[in-house]
């Protein structure tokens, strides 16, 4: 068949084909993942972002609110803390509680590429 | 997550079949499980099993609360595709577009002078005839299709096709009397009114769009519609 193949790998916003080519460039890598939601939230259950040791970032788990948060939590998971589930919404008053301007509540799990 | 857990969901998609992963968020376990491994799984355990399919056939991740703890089934589906019949002007924007949306392309127009790689650079271009390009993709549940040469030479075939796949939506350009004249022919090869309305014409969203880019849009708009409020 006459077809002339794209470069799908280009794809710009491919959350694990960057965890797997920073991990392969020697870069720790943890990857956080949206595990559940209630309310509005804006990023949908299985939304990632991942993070590197010097705390660089790529995909989202929120408009943007939480991202903060999670790569401080990354960088600790990286640096030997264990896998966690972080909860974050307007009823959590734990200490590194962020808010969601959108009022919905979102649970977020961050874990370690070994 | 291992690594080796990571190349293997990566060869799953690279493959495009459909798999699920677990992760037990308090041990760490993670399992991939692919579709075609679900009637063994049915087995072993059939409640498992029906989670993962039901998560499957809805697109949808989700937590599970189990005996050992709450697990995440993430799930990966093969990517979303659009085929693009008609190398035309307003294919030139719904091709980036649908890649920026996340949807494989493929443009497929025989005339050689319409799909150029200087008009649809980066775009995988077919110049295969429309039905023969779409039988050998294999167009499935996450496939769209899309008609713009107006040509029923070219449309027909194409969406002749299409009907009989499982495309999750099918549009094809063209006005109210186009598209009258484009069922009357589908009839008359033998598709009946409720097969036939699963053609969206004249495609896309009715706001008003004139430019190229703006009849992108709303087409766009209305796969997106199509593939999200469905199920």
């Amino acid at each position: 068949m006459s077809e002339q193949q794209t470069d799908l790998a280009a794809w710009p916003d491919d959350v694990l084909e960057t965890a797997a080519s920073w991990k392969n460039d020697g870069r720790e890598v943890a990857i956080a993942t949206v595990v559940h939601t209630w309310g509005s939230s804006p990023r949908p259950v299985g939304s990632q972002l991942i993070v590197d040791g010097a705390g660089a970032m790529v995909g989202s788990v929120s408009g943007g609110c939480i991202e903060g948060a999670v790569v401080k939590e990354a960088m600790e998971v990286i640096a030997g803390a264990p896998a966690r589930v972080l909860d974050f919404g307007v009823s959590n008053d734990q200490a590194w509680e962020v808010g969601l301007a959108c009022g919905g509540k979102v649970q977020v799990y961050v874990e370690r590429l070994d | 997550m291992k690594s080796e857990t990571l190349e293997a969901v990566l060869k799953v998609r690279a493959e495009k079949r459909a798999a699920v992963l677990l992760t037990n968020m308090l041990s760490g376990d993670e399992r991939l499980i692919e579709a075609a491994d679900l009637a063994s799984l049915q087995a072993t355990d059939a409640d498992l099993a029906e989670q993962i399919a039901s998560a499957l056939r809805s697109d949808k991740s989700r937590t599970l609360e189990t005996d050992d703890g709450p697990v995440f089934l993430n799930v990966f589906n093969p990517a979303l595709r659009m085929i693009i019949v008609g190398a035309v002007h307003i294919a030139q924007p719904l091709a980036r577009m649908a890649d920026l949306a996340g949807y494989a392309v493929t443009v497929v127009d025989p005339r050689r002078s319409f799909a150029s790689v200087e008009r649809f650079p980066g775009v995988s271009l077919s110049s295969e005839w429309p039905d023969d390009a779409l039988a050998d993709f294999g167009l499935d549940a996450r496939t769209a299709v899309v008609t713009l040469t107006h040509d029923p030479k070219l449309d027909d075939p194409a969406l002749e096709v299409a009907l009989k796949s499982d495309a999750f939506y099918i549009g094809s350009l063209g006005s109210n009397r186009t598209h009258a004249s484009r069922l009357e022919r589908l009839s008359e090869s033998g598709f009946d009114d409720q097969t036939m309305a699963r053609i969206h014409g004249p495609v896309g969203l009715n706001i008003g769009a004139k430019s190229p880019a703006e009849i992108a849009v709303s087409i766009l708009g209305q796969v997106t519609e199509a593939l999200r409020k469905a199920s």
